[in-house]
């Protein structure tokens, strides 16, 4: 069995750590080019969202390196998500792919049920070994969120922030040859002591950024072509509201404190919107208000082409922009990676950010 | 004397302005960029050197879709956006302006400025039903010179309802309406109105509106869109008086502010175009991204390159 999954992120560090440690045979992608997403266009129905069509283009490309076995995500709601698995597996049936597909539905928060949809594929492992590499995968997840916390704000402070991209990419690699938890932690510091020896200037007081929206587009640098590094290199601090490690938790573990921080966002979506409408629809709305009141300059919003949650909470941004006096961006994301456009409009909106920013504290506005 | 040049390269036209130390246009050009930037280029600055005899250049600014490749070729002291240089060109001509419509080549935006500010902006996103080429479409399949074509919309009588959303829907609407009998003049009245509900419900989607407004870009010479904004909106619409070249204008300006902070112009002179640039691209193959890397040459030395998206290619 040599087992494949799709990209998302950074996310296929953890799940190759996770499935290398429980035995199995991991075939990864390759990193997704131009090609994935050719193959994925080609293949997948037109009006489909960007996601789908990027996941297709994984598999085929994992398919011919070898792969025999697909492992995704189900999902429920009114997203297209939970049905993506079943069209996909529809897709690769049609072009004649020798596969299985196996699906995990989301895990209720239980743990009992988790393991048990685990056990499925692997009946071999023992329970303490399952423990132990999920512990380390885990432990990868949680660090490179933290460092990329970390990054899209000294990327602001950087004389030259490409130079904190670079060791951000090394630290990465570093990391996927790590088999200790340890090690690990040490990582981090260690990427944290080599940005703090860049050329920085400390003095500067950068603008920031919050960025919500579907969490594939958000996670995924090949589709938002590259935003928390071209924001970066325009001197803003970036921040995303979501991360892989949280959502991850969010679904497995419903602890007081997870429970307790989607609680804050709902109630601040409320004044707009009261209800779940799929997706991170609702989140997109939460978050963009619970920026508003961390004092950050500006909101993005990020979408692929014909999401629907999205749209929703892209109707009602609007009149949270013009009620809390917050700029907000959205930006529909779908095939093209020709970014001329997309800088266009970064560019402009963060130039709004800082001439609204220097009319607040009295300078000289143009 | 000292002037300021911007440059807008844009992708239906480029324009270049002249500015004074008073903020006055000493000259402006208008050519069509039909697919050769650099060519345009080169020409455009020949034509101007010979214009303006002896003034001083002190600083230069580029913008545009082509500002990166424009600000490489002239030297440019300030390379930025499109939006934000009709901002600064709309609040410099019209003080306290309050909404930017602009209408160019392949896109259209809005800007909403409150107390010289921008506050807001939109552009187009995934459509081009709202923009100069569609007209430029339509007026050449009527045999119509575009230029007559807002002359024209405003002697119709009645204008025919157009579908507006899609420019495919646009066309065979049109020609639908043809077929029926209605009279070329109804026909393009009912187009105006169509672009102009187009750009409001997609392009000015939730903006407040609010006058001043300014309407610039190619496509305000065209009394027939003026026109139908008015109706619309039922508010006043000023079309200043270098409204093809705003961007250009802008440009000029934030060359002016640059220059404040940096001593000495960048600008390598109008005699660029007596240099030769070449481009060359290639296809890398180390990775299946198959990045088109593209090179530009002065002479034989290599200016400039873009198109990679990994290190590799970044030292010139």
């Amino acid at each position: 069995m040599k087992v494949t999954f799709p990209h998302m992120g950074n996310m296929n560090l953890s799940i190759k750590s996770l499935f290398n440690n429980l035995g199995l045979d991991v075939i990864e992608p390759p990193p997704i080019t131009k090609r994935t997403l050719d193959l994925g266009v080609k293949y997948s129905p037109e009006f489909a969202c960007l996601p789908l069509k990027i996941n297709i283009g994984n598999y085929i490309e994992a398919l011919e390196l070898g792969a025999d076995t697909i492992i995704m995500g189900g999902g429920i709601g009114p997203c297209r998500f939970g049905y993506y698995a079943e069209v996909q597996k529809e897709i690769l049936n049609d072009l004649g792919y020798d596969y299985e597909m196996i699906v995990l539905e989301p895990f209720q928060s239980r743990w009992e049920n988790f393991i048990k949809q685990f056990k499925f594929i692997f009946k071999h492992v023992e329970w303490w070994k399952f423990i132990s590499a999920w512990r380390l995968a885990w432990a990868k997840c949680e660090v490179i969120d933290k460092a990329n916390e970390y990054v899209n704000q000294m990327r602001a402070y950087a004389i030259e922030p490409q130079s904190v991209t670079k060791l951000y990419k090394e630290f990465l690699r570093k990391l996927e040859r790590t088999e200790d938890k340890r090690e690990l932690y040490s990582l981090v510091i260690g990427l944290k002591d080599k940005i703090l020896d860049l050329d920085l200037d400390m003095k500067r007081d950068p603008l920031k950024i919050g960025i919500v929206g579907e969490i594939y587009v958000v996670l995924e640098p090949f589709t938002n072509l590259n935003l928390e590094e071209k924001l970066g290199e325009m001197g803003v601090i970036v921040d995303r509201s979501i991360y892989l490690s949280d959502w991850v938790s969010e679904h497995l573990f419903s602890n007081a404190s997870n429970t307790a921080k989607h609680h804050k966002i709902e109630e601040a979506a409320e004044p707009y919107l009261e209800h779940f409408v799929g997706g991170h629809g609702l989140e997109t709305i939460g978050q963009t208000i619970l920026y508003d009141e961390k004092g950050y300059d500006g909101v993005i919003q990020l979408a692929p082409f014909t999401c629907m949650p999205e749209i929703v909470a892209q109707s009602i941004l609007p009149e949270i922009s013009k009620e809390r006096n917050l700029p907000v961006l959205s930006l529909v994301l779908d095939e093209h990676t020709g970014d001329a456009g997309f800088i266009t409009r970064l560019e402009a909106f963060v130039d709004l950010l800082a001439r609204k920013r220097r009319d607040q504290v009295g300078g000289q506005v143009i | 004397m000292k002037g300021y040049l911007g440059i807008d390269v844009g992708s239906v036209s480029t324009n270049l302005v002249l500015l004074n130390d008073n903020y006055q246009v000493l000259e402006k050009l208008y050519l069509r960029t039909q697919g050769r930037p650099i060519d345009t280029i080169q020409i455009g600055l020949k034509k101007l050197g010979e214009k303006i005899g002896d003034i001083q250049i002190k600083g230069v600014g580029t913008t545009g879709s082509a500002r990166n490749l424009a600000g490489v070729i002239v030297g440019a002291d300030v390379i930025k956006n499109e939006i934000t240089a009709h901002a600064v060109a709309a609040s410099n001509v019209v003080p306290g302006v309050r909404t930017v419509l602009e209408i160019g080549g392949q896109d259209s935006k809005i800007i909403i400025l409150r107390e010289g500010v921008v506050v807001d902006f939109a552009m187009n996103t995934v459509c081009a039903a709202g923009t100069g080429s569609f007209l430029d479409q339509q007026a050449s399949r009527l045999s119509i010179p575009i230029e007559e074509f807002g002359e024209l919309a405003l002697q119709a009588n009645s204008p025919v309802r157009i579908a507006g959303r899609c420019s495919v829907f646009a066309e065979s609407d049109m020609i639908h309406k043809q077929q029926l009998g209605h009279c070329t003049e109804d026909i393009i009245a009912g187009l105006c109105e169509a672009l102009v509900r187009n750009y409001l419900n997609n392009v000015g989607q939730g903006k407040e509106i609010l006058e001043p407004i300014l309407f610039q870009g190619g496509v305000a010479a065209n009394k027939g869109i003026k026109a139908a904004f008015s109706e619309e909106l039922d508010a006043k619409i000023n079309v200043p008086k270098h409204h093809n070249v705003m961007g250009a204008l802008g440009s000029a300006i934030l060359a002016k502010e640059e220059m404040r902070q940096k001593k000495k112009t960048s600008f390598k002179g109008f005699d660029v175009s007596e240099f030769s640039y070449n481009v060359s691209s290639f296809e890398c193959d180390s990775c299946p991204n198959s990045c088109e890397i593209i090179n530009i040459y002065q002479d034989e030395e290599l200016v400039a390159r873009w198109g990679f998206k990994c290190p590799k290619w970044e030292a010139v």
